[in-house]
């Protein structure tokens, strides 16, 4: 270990994040340069907090500089502590409160149609991401977070967990590959974590070692809440191993794709069209079902383009997705939009189920519409349609009263 | 000359000056309050025996007419702020003021950019004792660490008409930068290389000033149609190589906003208007420049195109956006105060139905009335906004003043005022207990809009009952800002001396509020 250490980002862009430069020295006390953008408003409370850290970690004599962009405290509080396990090995945390709004668990059927991809080490996209409303919320420790960056990313996504309201959304984290991902788990899954993603998984060993440590970890903390795991299936192994992944245990809630390194995989390139990924796809749909779990497409990775996006979606909700990842906040609506189902499909939905209610408390084992007879698997996904109309606010769960007085 | 005495608590409870650069001056005295007596001021009379019976009022250089104009110590110079970034005219007036050892003269501008930077350094010499107008960015930061020598005074657009209709403040030399002009000095904004679109923002100075310099760089032969400006106030015409940058006028930067976060507020204030039934068949409203009141805009057009409805005019600040909606048919007429790109430029130059306006039609609030209560929906941004709904524009929470006040204290006389801002600016929260400078009294804000919920204004009872079974995030402000609080932490307050460095006037003349020497 060195003696000087620096984390965070500043420069033109960076907003909502800061810069510590931490330089361990032998003599001299505490040297705190505080240079922020908010000095006026918080100034005083910087100094004071760094100077609380410090000594909470034993610091005794160091030259600090922090070059603050507006961090909020939670921020500057884990950039610190990254700077400062960077030189002196410690078991000791400085965590922010956690928000009561932040104690929430998810159901495992809930829907999963968005789920938001936040890169970890960047603060500033993740203050707001819940105003935006996704399904979910992804802070991304993985490919979102440049090599050199990823042990601090650990300490800020920890203490977003804590401290940042995603206003409901399910609270996600997508942590690295092998062993560092495990690693990863340290350091999330204390702080009421959600849902895990688990890149490029191939082998269902991959998911026993995930569930190892997350209960060892929760064991540890005296922790019962439900941790799901939704693996990505990024390769062709993976494809193959679809299904006993997918059914390898009850906290798997769905699998989903992630096209981009499936592709390269095959050596192919993505296209519009996506037709070198329809096995692949069509496999993780058919896989998701057969083990009762949701599937979930990829992201569609052009921002500007919201009709690309909306026959993106239909594609996917053609081929049996459930759910999709977005990358900027204005694809969720869409997203959203054109999951839901449609009026068409809810009238259609209305009469079957209607019908099918009326049966039952006729006593009758057949649904039939007028002269026509309704197969069973016609009603169950009519009562789907229902259910998620029902969710999504498409449709007032008094909807029988009113369909009795036409 | 005392900068500043005898400070009074005023109507809003702020510790104003009544005496601002030696001269007497009115506290604010409340919302319609104030009722001046007496006559407006009035030009000198001229006679047309002292200019040229040819109309050639063409003077070879800038310097000449300036001299010819009597510039001397102790005057006020006034500028329009038609070309925005891109003027090169008024601090060449200063640089010659400058070479010619001229002092104590007081710069009146409709507006100032970061271009006229340059000005700091004749403020420091002592060629200009201050500035009444606006001081953006380095000229503001400049005042508010009190090394201007005079009091800056910051008026709305509205209100520097009336300051110069009711003679408060005297224009010795009006330069007017026009993009075209003909030898007798009958100017527009609307062809030449600088063009600009309307030059509305000098009108007081063309009908009030001692004398009148027109400096272009497109003289064409009389007549110059249109003219926005008449050549019968003009008493001198001088040609210049280059006086604007074309793309800094007309920057076209002003795009509909990308950030989903303003997105968001754009779309929920459209949908609050919509459901508080705002927006009906010949409503009007107030198009801002900023990113999200023009991605309003975009929202207000699908609803507009939905019901086929039309808006009976819309207030610009024009763009290719507003102008969209006027030729799609969607807005009946633009009423338009500046132009802030080449479509809005071509549009007011080729639709009758584009026109030009002044702060005398719009804003002026000693006038018969004005059109800016008659507008329906007024979009406007904000600094800080206090629990009281007092907004500030000006001076942000660190205490120093980086705007102008620009049109907004004019168009909060609409008839629904909202405010889409966000809740927060990195860790800054917007609202807070007490704004650092008032330029608008709550009474006449009305919603405020914010990423993290709505709140309305308690006079405006009758939105709260329209909005009480919204699906919109309604709060109460003090809702708003104890979560902001909650995300940022309590704010500090600005440090400041004693010392008033401005202040800022009401439309009305009135002082609203001061400015103070921030602690460094």
């Amino acid at each position: 270990m060195g003696t000087i250490a620096t984390t965070g980002n500043k420069g033109k862009g960076v907003r909502s994040d800061c810069f510590v430069t931490l330089e361990l020295t032998d003599v001299g006390g505490i040297q705190l340069q505080v240079e922020s953008k908010v000095a006026v408003m918080y100034g005083d409370s910087i100094r004071t907090e760094m100077l609380k850290i410090l000594d909470f970690f034993g610091v005794e004599n160091a030259r600090v500089k922090i070059e603050d962009s507006g961090a909020l405290s939670l921020v500057i509080a884990a950039r610190l502590e990254a700077a400062i396990k960077k030189l002196i090995p410690t078991e000791k945390n400085w965590l922010p409160a956690m928000l009561n709004e932040n104690l929430y668990t998810t159901a495992k059927d809930r829907n999963r149609f968005s789920r938001l991809y936040l890169p970890g080490n960047s603060p500033s996209l993740m203050i707001n991401a819940g105003i935006h409303k996704p399904d979910g919320i992804i802070l991304d420790l993985e490919d979102a977070v440049a090599p050199d960056k990823k042990d601090e990313a650990r300490f800020l996504v920890r203490n977003a967990l804590c401290g940042i309201d995603f206003y409901g959304a399910e609270r996600m984290v997508r942590i690295n590959q092998g062993e560092r991902g495990i690693e990863d788990l340290n350091y999330i899954i204390p702080y009421n974590v959600n849902l895990i993603l688990l890149p490029k998984c191939e082998k269902p060993e991959q998911l026993q070692a995930v569930n190892d440590q997350i209960k060892k970890i929760q064991q540890k903390y005296n922790q019962t809440n439900p941790v799901w795991i939704m693996p990505i299936i990024e390769s062709a192994l993976g494809v193959i191993n679809a299904y006993p992944i997918a059914s390898f245990s009850e906290n798997i809630v769905s699998i989903a794709i992630g096209l981009e390194d499936y592709t390269a995989d095959l050596g192919t390139r993505r296209t519009a069209e996506g037709l070198e990924s329809f096995f692949a796809r069509s496999c993780v749909v058919n896989a998701a079902r057969a083990a009762g779990i949701q599937p979930i497409d990829s992201v569609f990775s052009d921002v500007g383009d919201m009709e690309g996006l909306r026959e993106n979606v239909l594609r996917s909700k053609a081929l049996g997705f459930d759910g999709m990842g977005c990358i900027h906040p204005r694809q969720i609506v869409v997203i959203h939009e054109t999951f839901a189902p449609t009026p068409d499909e809810i009238e259609k939905a209305k009469k079957i189920v209607y019908a099918f209610h009326k049966a039952q408390e006729q006593g009758l084992g057949v649904v039939a519409l007028g002269t026509k007879m309704i197969d069973p698997p016609v009603v169950k996904r009519a009562l789907n349609t229902i259910n998620l109309a029902l969710k999504m606010n498409k449709l007032n769960e008094n909807w029988r009263e009113f369909y009795e007085k036409i | 000359m005392k900068k500043f005495d005898k400070l009074i608590s005023n109507a809003i409870g702020r510790l104003v000056p009544t005496v601002i650069n030696g001269k007497p001056a009115v506290p604010y005295m409340g919302v319609g309050k104030y009722k001046p007596e007496g006559f407006r001021a009035a030009p000198k009379i001229t006679s047309c025996a002292d200019y040229p019976a040819d109309g050639n009022k063409v003077i070879p250089s800038l310097k000449e007419a300036l001299l010819k104009a009597g510039l001397r110590d102790g005057i006020t110079i006034s500028t329009h702020h038609h070309f925005r970034n891109g003027d090169l005219v008024a601090t060449q007036i200063f640089d010659i003021a400058h070479e010619l050892g001229i002092k104590d003269l007081m710069w009146y501008p409709s507006a100032s950019f970061p271009c006229h930077e340059p000005m700091t350094k004749y403020l420091e010499d002592g060629t200009i004792n201050r500035i009444e107008g606006s001081m953006n960015g380095a000229l503001g930061r400049f005042t508010s660490e009190g090394k201007m020598k005079g009091l800056g005074v910051l008026r709305s657009h509205g209100g520097r008409y009336q300051a110069v209709q009711d003679g408060e403040v005297h224009i010795d030399i009006a330069v007017i930068a026009a993009p075209t002009a003909d030898q007798f000095g009958d100017a527009n904004g609307v062809n030449g290389p600088a063009a600009c679109g309307p030059l509305g923002f000098a009108l007081a100075d063309a009908q009030y000033a001692d004398k009148v310099i027109i400096v272009t760089d497109n003289l064409v032969p009389f007549p110059c149609l249109p003219w926005q400006i008449n050549g019968n106030y003009v008493d001198f015409v001088v040609v210049l190589d280059k006086i604007g940058i074309a793309e800094k006028i007309v920057s076209g930067t002003t795009e509909i906003t990308k950030s989903p976060d303003r997105l968001l507020l754009a779309e929920w204030s459209a949908k609050f208007c919509d459901e508080a039934g705002l927006i009906y068949d010949g409503f009007s409203f107030q198009a801002g420049a900023g990113g999200t009141a023009l991605s309003i805009g975009i929202y207000f057009s699908e609803i507009l195109r939905d019901r086929k409805w039309k808006a009976r005019f819309a207030r610009g600040g024009s763009n290719k956006y507003l102008v969209q909606m006027l030729e799609e048919g969607l807005v009946e007429y633009i009423l338009d105060g500046q132009t802030f790109d080449l479509e809005g430029v071509r549009s007011m130059r080729d639709n009758p139905h584009h026109t030009d306006t002044s702060p005398f039609t719009s804003y002026n609030y000693h006038s018969k009335g004005n059109f800016s209560s008659m507008v329906d929906i007024v979009i406007l941004g904000a600094t800080e906004v206090d629990v009281n709904f007092n907004a500030n524009v000006v001076t942000h929470s660190d205490g120093y003043l980086l705007h102008g006040i620009g049109g907004w204290q004019n168009t909060l006389f609409g008839k629904c005022v909202i405010l889409p801002i966000p809740l927060f600016r990195d860790r800054m929260p917007v609202i807070r207990d007490e704004v650092t400078t008032i330029c608008g009294p709550g009474e006449l804000i009305d919603v405020i809009v914010t990423e993290r919920g709505i709140a309305i204004n308690p006079l405006r009872t009758d939105l709260i009952e329209k909005m009480k079974n919204s699906s919109l995030p309604i709060k109460t402000i003090h809702e708003l800002k104890s979560e902001a609080e909650k995300i940022c932490g309590v704010p500090a307050k600005p440090k400041f001396t004693e010392e008033v460095v401005a202040v800022v006037k009401w439309v009305d003349g009135t002082v609203l509020d001061s400015i103070r020497r921030v602690v460094v």
